[in-house]
């Protein structure tokens, strides 16, 4: 069973080093990620928004509907904890 | 970028990586974990993800090394396999 | 449990500093890096801190366990809030430049998403300290 394990992992792994060489070197301008919607972002962020820090302005307006999905992940969480682990009918 | 300090923090990660899955204490292993969410930060920080350096350090580092101790208070210390 | 002396009198000591620093990153949020989440856990981390230098029970003392619960939900209302009030002022969902503000249009939405990092602030600081409450062993009940 370790064995299977063990070409699993050495497969998987020379996989993904051979699917490296397509990766987009490091800052690439060409590079897929960057060739949407990141020109716009970045020449807009600041006047749409008023606020210096890109990163919170796209977090917080932009793509305000994932942060509030992303709070309401942390939201469940904290209640699944109090209801599995809380004892003695506390609130 | 400096190539050289860029190559040893990685060559520590995957050092932190391995010992925090083939150590035998719980604890000694969180603690390792810790260590590889800091050295994650540092590469963050100098890839100029500021903002993601800081909450790997805040959450990575910080939050999830402190639950994971109060989760290993709850049971033993040692791991069966 | 009990700590040292110097544990407490130091934790007693640092603490404050743990919070103003956590407000710092959750208000400047906006023009530096940080934001809500990072400042949440930040003002959390200060709690626990409390609760492994003064044993659990006395944390649970200082804020209770309604506290956590009521604030957890008070940061997600604060932000679902901010959308559904967009909604009542003709926009869509989170829209923030329809709030009715005196302000120009990028200044109502700059101020709204610092609200909204204020609400992601109080829902991960007390979301945390829950989780830890709940997590921990209490010896002095055990």
């Amino acid at each position: 069973m370790k064995i299977w394990a063990l070409v699993s992992v050495l497969l998987i792994g020379v996989l993904l080093l051979w699917a490296e060489g397509d990766i987009p070197a490091f800052g690439d301008p060409m590079a897929p990620s960057y060739n949407y919607v990141a020109d716009r972002y970045i020449s807009d962020a600041h006047n749409d928004t008023a606020t210096k820090n890109m990163v919170t302005a796209i977090l917080a307006d932009y793509r305000g509907y994932d942060t509030l999905g992303e709070l309401t992940v942390i939201f469940t969480a904290g209640v699944a904890v109090l209801l599995l682990l809380r004892r003695g009918g506390r609130l | 970028m400096i190539w050289e300090f860029n190559f040893a923090l990685f060559l520590f990660l995957v050092i932190c990586a391995i010992a925090a899955i083939s150590v035998r204490n719980l604890l000694s292993a969180v603690v390792i974990l810790g260590v590889y969410s800091l050295i994650m930060a540092v590469l963050w920080a100098e890839m100029q993800a500021v903002d993601v350096s800081f909450t790997e350090a805040a959450v990575g580092a910080g939050i999830t090394t402190i639950l994971f101790v109060a989760a290993l208070s709850r049971t033993t210390r040692r791991s069966k396999d | 449990m009990k700590q040292d002396v110097v544990i407490r009198t130091v934790c007693r000591l640092v603490v404050p500093f743990i919070q103003l620093f956590a407000l710092y990153v959750i208000i400047h949020g906006a023009s530096s890096a940080g934001g809500g989440f990072q400042g949440g856990v930040i003002f959390a981390s200060s709690f626990i801190l409390i609760g492994i230098a003064f044993g659990i029970t006395d944390a649970r003392k200082r804020i209770s366990e309604k506290f956590t619960v009521l604030f957890s939900a008070t940061g997600l209302s604060i932000y679902a809030g901010i959308g559904i009030l967009c909604i009542i002022f003709g926009g869509n969902f989170l829209g923030y430049s329809f709030l009715p503000l005196p302000l120009p249009g990028p200044e109502i939405r700059g101020l709204a998403a610092e609200a909204v990092e204020i609400g992601i602030g109080i829902t991960v600081m007390a979301v945390m300290t829950s989780i830890f409450y709940d997590i921990a062993v209490d010896e002095e009940a055990a």
